[in-house]
């Protein structure tokens, strides 16, 4: 297939995974400041997911003051911020139309349905109302994006490089969204099993739809190590490293041209290291350090699969 | 062609309906207003839905506009559609043999049947192609002939267009609207299809691939997604199954042209282009083009490529030379033409020139190389001042302009704020040629929507309705 048209696809595919897990990140911190809404608390949470995307500087240049509202409004709807839910959606959807001709209609028209019902959301009324049914519905468009490409579009190279997008996009949101809450441990050998508090870590779970597939799996007091085991090292997860990775891998392996070898080669590595890996090792070695490599191992990889399947001009 | 009487295509004159239109009028006269408000609501979300827009311009907030669609269709009688399509088949044969005279022997020229500066000092003549040989000699794959009634089986021939003419989407989607909103009108009426236009098209691209080649890759080459006609690029790509490429995904090497592709580059042997000639490669013509292919002329000039159109159609359906179709049919066809030409005053000529400026006040004057509505007067709608501006730019440059009467555009009803009124419409059908001469019975009807318009460009807020080609049984 066309590369410019597969680069569309990737990113497409991409931006839409990428505003769903924002989503679940926000989703997450508003129900957590139900709980404890002391000013102080608030803020430095806000604060912390603000840097977490990167965004803690220009939002401090461009608001002042951190506050829930202005921090939902600048990762929800802010045009100056390239990441925001906004822009993702904005930006999914002229992927989208870029190569409508090689989506199905309907894929097209989710996409395209999905832009046009956000820009009829009022910004200050999801702010200061219930900000969880927006992010709800921005979760359930992208499964229904995802839904519709899987039940409509034909299993070719095409459909290959939207689920590439897709996974190698969730791995790094996942890795993203645990190195946030590990930052808050200082020392992640000494307190791996302290049980911790029960609703930070269920929150972390909620976010990547893990509680209920937690206590399926563990039946048990939920602690840091089982946490990071989950969403690291199970397969059957789909949303953990090891899934993600696994999907990559095989699917760079079906695509495989006659460049991309050592691309082939580091995702069967990076895949291999979740494989094989032990969580007790990980966190000996200290799991911040750990999430780094792999996220540094899922930029290489974007880098190298622009560079041996698509355009170099990326619209990243 | 009194400007006094309008024809209307489903009222005769004083009201009674057209034998043609009742069928669909006995079914209207029956269906309450509501639901009436209701399809339309439901046909501009569906169109909406889809995406079925052409883009505006430089609007930040990427608003893209609908192409508003009526709901009353354009119905034309079978036997009327018969004498169309022979008019139309003989005038794009004429045409592209014109084409290939004049980028080879010249014998029309020699003839003194169309002045040869003309033609040779016009900027839409192409030097690069004189002298090179196309696939069955065919120019014009596709034209989109604009036609306009005046009265009774009273057609013109407005505009041959044969460069990228476009709309062929509109005339598509509009049909699959109106079955999906009025699926019993169409069990009532018997209307010939049209959804096999995609079909004829590829049959057409493939016949004129480079000799020796089997099974040809074809490909369609469009400016890119903010073009305002992206849409229907997009949608003849994918009804084709073929690959919607922009300049960049092409590269010539070692004279072949390919595709970028994720298993490396791939040869294209068929390029259905919509993009202009002066942008198609920044080596032989505008250096500046982003949208083109670096040495995609000389891969053309020596047969390794189709272009459709052929580079250099533009001379046959320029202002200045269309004034000359009908001779060409006699001198090419040896025939009669079967679809008349407007009366043209071409203001070159010294006598047409002090009718025209004699007459501004009626006629229509075009300027030979505009399209699109723009640059134009209309006489009878213009102020004395706006008159004797463009009369004082005649008089500077009299070789570009056309002076033309002032049709009376026939009228067909259309639903408006007020309800049903009367409007201008006019109608393009698209003609293929490959091996064939081909065309889907119907076309593209745009329409005037503001009360007394005579311009159905949709950049000019125009819309477009369904076009139905009766079959013979129900005509």
């Amino acid at each position: 297939m066309l590369s410019r048209v597969a680069d569309h696809l990737y990113w497409m595919a991409r931006y839409t995974e990428r505003a769903e897990n924002l989503a679940r990140m926000l989703d997450v911190n508003c129900r957590m400041t139900l709980l404890r809404s002391d000013e102080d608390t608030v803020r430095r949470r806000w604060s912390s997911t603000l840097e977490t995307v990167g965004q803690l500087e220009p939002f401090l240049a461009a608001r002042g003051a951190v506050t829930q509202a202005a921090a939902i409004d600048w990762l929800s709807f802010e045009r100056g911020n390239p990441g925001s839910i906004g822009q993702c959606l904005g930006l999914a959807r002229e992927n989208a139309h870029a190569v409508r001709g090689t989506l199905t209609s309907e894929a097209w028209e989710t996409l395209n349905a999905t832009w046009l019902e956000f820009r009829r959301f009022r910004p200050d009324a999801v702010t200061t109302g219930a900000p969880g049914d927006f992010f709800e519905w921005v979760k359930f468009r992208s499964h229904l994006a995802r839904g519709v490409i899987q039940g409509t579009m034909l299993a070719d190279d095409a459909l290959e490089f939207t689920w590439l997008g897709t996974y190698l996009e969730r791995a790094d949101n996942t890795a993203r969204i645990l190195d946030a809450r590990f930052l808050l441990l200082a020392d992640d050998a000494a307190r791996a099993d302290e049980a911790g508090d029960y609703y930070e870590w269920s929150a972390l779970l909620r976010s990547v739809s893990a509680f209920e597939i937690y206590r399926k799996v563990y039946r048990d007091l939920i602690t840091p190590r089982r946490v990071a085991e989950l969403l690291v090292l199970r397969e059957a997860m789909p949303r953990s490293l090891r899934h993600c990775m696994a999907r990559v891998h095989a699917t760079l392996e079906r695509v495989a041209n006659d460049r991309s070898a050592e691309t082939l080669r580091r995702a069967g590595e990076l895949h291999a290291g979740l494989q094989y890996g032990r969580i007790d090792d990980a966190i000996a070695r200290g799991l911040r350090e750990h999430l780094s490599r792999f996220l540094a191992g899922t930029a290489d990889l974007g880098a190298r699969i622009a560079d041996d399947f698509l355009v170099s001009e990326a619209s990243a | 062609m009194a400007a006094t009487r309008i024809f209307d295509e489903m009222h005769a004159d004083g009201g009674p309906v057209r034998a043609h239109y009742r069928t669909y009028a006995d079914w209207l006269a029956g269906v309450p207003p509501e639901r009436i408000r209701e399809k339309r609501a439901e046909a501009d979300l569906l169109f909406r839905r889809a995406g079925i827009t052409f883009a505006v311009y430089g609007d930040e907030t990427g608003t893209e506009r609908l192409i508003p669609f009526d709901i009353v269709p354009r119905i034309i009688p079978s036997a009327e559609w018969d004498m169309l399509q022979r008019g139309l088949r003989q005038r794009v044969t004429a045409l592209n043999a014109f084409l290939h005279d004049v980028y080879h022997d010249q014998e029309i020229l020699r003839a003194g049947r169309i002045p040869a500066g003309q033609i040779l000092c016009n900027t839409q003549y192409r030097p690069e192609m004189q002298g090179i040989d196309l696939p069955m000699d065919v120019y014009a794959h596709i034209a989109g002939v604009d036609l306009v009634r005046a009265g009774e089986g009273e057609y013109y021939v407005l505009e041959d267009n044969l460069r990228v003419p476009s709309g062929v989407s509109y005339m598509l989607e509009d049909r699959k609207a109106m079955m999906r909103l009025f699926p019993e009108l169409f069990a009532r009426c018997a209307v010939s299809p049209v959804e096999h236009y995609p079909d004829l098209l590829l049959e057409t691209l493939r016949s004129v691939a480079p000799a020796g080649v089997r099974d040809p890759t074809v490909v369609l080459l469009t400016p890119g997604a903010h073009n305002s006609a992206y849409f229907e690029h997009a949608f003849l790509a994918q009804q084709m199954g073929i690959e919607l490429v922009e300049g960049q995904d092409l590269l010539v090497d070692e004279g072949e042209v390919f595709m970028r592709t994720t298993q490396g580059p791939r040869r294209v042997d068929v390029i259905y282009r919509r993009i202009d000639d002066d942008f198609l490669d920044p080596l032989a013509f505008r250096p500046d083009s982003m949208l083109g292919v670096p040495g995609l002329l000389t891969a053309y000039r020596e047969g390794r490529v189709a272009i459709c159109n052929a580079v250099g159609t533009g001379i046959a359906d320029d202002k200045s030379t269309y004034p000359y179709v009908p001779d060409m049919i006699r001198f090419y066809l040896g025939e009669e033409p079967v679809l008349a030409n407007v009366p043209t005053w071409v203001l070159r000529r010294d006598e047409d020139l002090a009718y025209a400026l004699a007459h501004l006040e009626e006629l229509v004057v075009k300027e030979v190389h505009g399209a699109g509505g723009y640059g134009m007067l209309i006489g009878p709608r213009a102020s004395r001042a706006e008159i004797e501006a463009f009369r004082a730019r005649i008089v500077a440059d009299p070789a570009r302009y056309i002076a033309q009467p002032t049709l009376s555009l026939s009228t067909c009803p259309t639903f408006v704020e007020s309800g049903l009124a009367p409007r201008h419409v006019d109608l393009r059908p698209f003609v293929l040629s490959g091996r064939d001469v081909v065309m889907v019975p119907g076309g593209l009807t745009r329409v005037a929507l503001r009360e007394g318009s005579l311009v159905v460009n949709s950049s000019q807020g125009g819309g477009t309705k369904d076009t139905w080609v009766l079959e013979a049984r129900d005509a």
